[in-house]
């Protein structure tokens, strides 16, 4: 495999240079901290993204746990108002945009090659200065901290936003958080898209592609399609701000409702940037663990499309309380309703894939199952929320706040916990423990369902969101009390998960290649996979082009490397 | 046995406090509430369908040893159809029940027999007397958002009138709110009296309420509108358009007495230098 084609040496006289094999030996691959400052391998920049979005997610954790202890007891004198509206943004900005997005690219960056048998990345150094944008924008945004941190909440409505409301460096910091991260998320979709369409092994074409590849290739045109409006939207911030435009300012003919509709142009794209690959995780996990095909694998994909199409044109449901004309109301309502068709359709197929198989009950599938179960709830407020009258209720409430983490932790992060359990083996040749794993998960389903749930009966009593404090009067404590206590139950559950990953990494059982026995070609190779990743590319037959080698393998009784490119 | 008859209906308010949303103050409120049950109730049919399906497979399909392989089912058309169909269903029923309620949620009906009018500045009682001429309308109030309160004008009457915190509003009275802000984007929400409206420098947003029953409504900004957006709160008493009147009155003659009194301190003060 390490191998270099040199000329033919000088020293031989023979005028016609024919090329000559000389094998040098094993190159050893790179170890040490300039290997990972260096590099250009995506499995190391999967790693680099996968552990700094993970260490970001705590920080913001922290932050959740903050204000959900201040929140705890009416009249809570724990944090002042700016501190809460600080930890409000931090915890928002840090989730979405140095969390959730980012970890799914390092997935992404880490499996897409290995499942569609690429070497690497269609643009390498490209691949590495995505990586290094994001970590300097979280870098740039946390250096806030020790000044004035933004206080505008992730949304940074203007004209709140603006120098005569905050006027504190906060807000430049979440503008340069915004463009590095948005540089970084652009160029890696742009590294995705290319290298999807271009670098399937031979024999997968689109019906065979692995249905997370799927989710990674519309997760990357959403990304490009959406990141040019908040980018722009949040120049004309900073030129407000700073070189007396009037974008947003009405004294100087500009609208706030401007920044509304550039804002949510790109946010709403952004739920489904954030929760496709979740989905792609679990169209992976499920058929694995139920040792049984997806059922309606070209559904499953359509969908994943349709979602993407539609979610380009329901980014007003989050203005339904603007002053808007009944037909626009009208026309965001449905647009939001259709996209619960497609969304459906996924729930159906995954419980169809489910239904009569041969469930293995590992923790990936916990939490792929957590997944389904909670996210449902998310979806089915989804639903209730786009019926405009009644949003006008519920908009803004503590009702939002429990549909979005139904959503995003129930949805997004149980996905990723799966993919997390699930590629664990792969990526660094070690089983997590099972029993920890499984202890995690019940530790964070039962405190997601306990901060969360109730949360929606504390908005339709009149709970707005983003409130640093309440009167006993208002009838609120117990409930608060019940999310704090959740909460908390949440961030145990999550610690677990993570001293799980610390003692499995040195300790864990042997993975082997292909622990679960799973359908695709990131198994076919070893783990944790070497530089080049594949020295056979396997010929794809199928969805499932592992489980053809399997059979091959036991059929004709020889190693899979054989078996996988038969010499033609 | 009468023990049962109160606690049945007690039990049931409790539990319809802590799964729909506020309502009981005026009519758009009520609608709202019954149209978030039609959205509930379907939801809470779909949830335990997909939870029970779920469940029963987790259940019954677990790996077993010596249990045949699955059956490598890959889909099926008819049913991934039907599917897609019943989905499309549910949420064309709930379109439609939004557009059949609608009208009644944003459209200000008249003024209940026993409340007030607005004609040419003046409050008339709605019922037991001819149409006033020059047309008559809903009793109008502005409400501006502003860096931590909310103020209410009284633009339909004669004489200077307006307020803060609490809003004075007669019962069974239709009444159209104009919300606009002054500063940043805020929200005037009062959970028994309807949805909210955001306040937005540069825009008028409309809505409206009647309250049935005399009482104290309270509410609070919904729109994250700067470091003390918590203690940003509202309220609306609704008073017997008697007690309303009254407070009519007294209000305007109090500005106008404090305006007085202002004018004569600075006419003072310029004197005096």
């Amino acid at each position: 495999m390490a191998a270099t084609t040199e000329p033919a040496a000088r020293e031989r006289s023979a005028p016609p240079a024919v090329p000559e094999v000389i094998l040098h030996g094993p190159e050893r691959e790179e170890t040490g901290w300039l290997s990972w400052l260096t590099t250009t391998d995506h499995k190391k920049i999967g790693l680099l993204y996968l552990i700094s979005t993970f260490v970001f997610f705590i920080i913001a954790g922290v932050e959740a746990l903050l204000m959900r202890a201040q929140l705890a007891l009416a009249d809570n004198t724990f944090l002042d108002a700016q501190t809460y509206n600080g930890l409000v943004s931090l915890h928002g900005t840090t989730m979405i945009f140095l969390f959730v997005v980012p970890v799914l690219a390092g997935f992404g960056n880490y499996f897409v090659p290995l499942m569609i048998g690429a070497r690497d990345m269609a643009f390498p150094k490209l691949n590495a200065l995505s990586f290094w944008l994001l970590l300097f924008g979280g870098i740039a945004f946390y250096g806030s901290v020790f000044w004035e941190p933004p206080a505008a909440g992730w949304t940074s409505y203007a004209p709140l936003s603006d120098d005569a409301y905050s006027p504190d460096g906060g807000i430049d910091a979440w503008i340069f958080l915004i463009h590095l991260t948005g540089i970084s998320s652009l160029l890696g979709a742009i590294n995705f898209v290319a290298t999807i369409h271009n670098m399937r092994a031979r024999g997968m074409g689109w019906g065979r592609m692995p249905l997370f590849v799927w989710s990674i290739l519309i997760y990357s045109y959403l990304l490009i399609v959406a990141l040019p409006a908040i980018a722009a939207a949040a120049t004309m911030l900073l030129t407000d701000r700073h070189f007396g435009t009037a974008f947003f300012d009405v004294q100087g003919g500009g609208d706030p409702l401007l920044w509304q509709h550039l804002f949510w142009f790109f946010g709403h794209p952004e739920v489904y940037i954030m929760v496709l690959p979740a989905f792609g995780i679990i169209s992976e996990v499920l058929p694995v663990f139920a040792r049984k095909p997806i059922f309606g694998y070209k559904a499953i994909a359509a969908s994943t499309a349709s979602i993407g199409f539609l979610s380009l044109l329901v980014w007003a449901h989050h203005m339904f309380t603007v002053p808007t004309s009944n037909a626009l109301l009208a026309f965001f309502m449905i647009s939001s309703l259709i996209i619960a068709v497609p969304t459906g359709i996924k729930m159906f197929n995954w419980l169809a894939t489910l239904w009569r198989g041969t469930i293995v009950t590992k923790t990936p599938l916990y939490f792929a199952v957590g997944f389904l179960a909670t996210f449902l709830i998310g979806g089915i407020s989804g639903v209730i929320l786009a019926m405009f009258p009644v949003d006008w209720q519920l908009h803004d409430s503590y009702y939002v706040v429990a549909h979005i983490h139904y959503v995003l932790f129930g949805g997004s992060v149980f996905g990723i916990f799966a993919g997390l359990y699930y590629w664990f083996p792969k990526m660094t040749g070690r089983m997590l423990s099972e029993s920890i794993g499984k202890a995690s998960f019940w530790l964070m389903f039962v405190g997601m369902q306990l901060t969360f749930l109730i949360q929606h009966s504390l908005g339709m009593s009149g709970m707005p969101r983003r409130i640093y404090s309440y009167p006993a009067q208002a009838g609120w404590e117990g409930m608060n009390i019940v999310s704090t206590v959740g909460s908390y139950l949440l961030g145990v559950g999550i610690m677990v998960s993570v001293v799980n990953i610390l003692v499995s990494y040195k300790r864990g059982r042997r993975a082997g290649n292909d622990p679960w026995k799973a359908n695709t070609l990131e198994w076919f190779t070893q783990s944790p996979p070497p530089e080049n990743n594949f020295d056979i590319v396997p010929r794809v037959r199928s969805a499932e082009p592992m489980k053809d080698i399997r059979r091959e393998v036991a059929r004709a009784g020889e190693p899979a490397g054989t078996v996988a490119q038969p010499v033609s | 046995m009468l023990r049962r008859v109160v606690t049945v209906p007690a039990l049931i308010d409790v539990l319809a406090g802590v799964l729909a949303p506020e309502y009981g103050g005026s009519p758009n409120a009520d609608y709202i509430w019954v149209l978030y049950w039609i959205g509930f109730g379907l939801g809470i049919a779909m949830f335990l369908l997909v939870e029970g399906v779920l469940i029963v497979s987790l259940m019954r399909d677990r790996f077993r040893r010596g249990r045949p392989d699955a059956v490598q089912v890959r889909g099926n058309t008819p049913l991934e159809v039907g599917w897609t169909l019943g989905a499309t269903a549910i949420v064309a029923v709930l379109a439609v029940v939004t557009f059949v309620g609608l009208p009644a949620i944003v459209t200000p009906p008249a003024s209940d027999p026993g409340g007030l009018r607005v004609a040419d500045g003046r409050l008339y009682a709605s019922t037991d007397q001819a149409p006033v001429e020059g047309g008559e309308r809903p009793l109008e109030i502005g409400v501006n958002g502003q860096q931590y309160l909310w103020r209410y004008d009284y633009p339909g009457l004669r004489g200077r009138l307006f307020a803060y915190h609490e809003m004075v509003v007669p019962t069974d009275t239709t009444v159209v709110l104009s919300i606009t802000s002054q500063d940043v984007a805020h929200s005037w929400w009062i959970p028994q009296l309807g949805g909210k409206m955001d306040a937005l420098p540069g825009h008028v947003n409309q809505t409206w309420f009647k309250a049935t029953e005399p009482g104290v409504f309270r509410g609070q900004c919904a729109e994250l509108c700067g470091e003390n957006h918590a203690s940003m709160t509202g309220s609306v008493r609704a008073v017997p358009p008697e007690e309303f009147r009254r407070w009519v009155t007294q209000q305007t003659a109090g500005i106008r007495a404090s305006q007085e009194a202002l004018i004569e301190t600075r006419r003072s003060r310029n004197t005096n230098q």
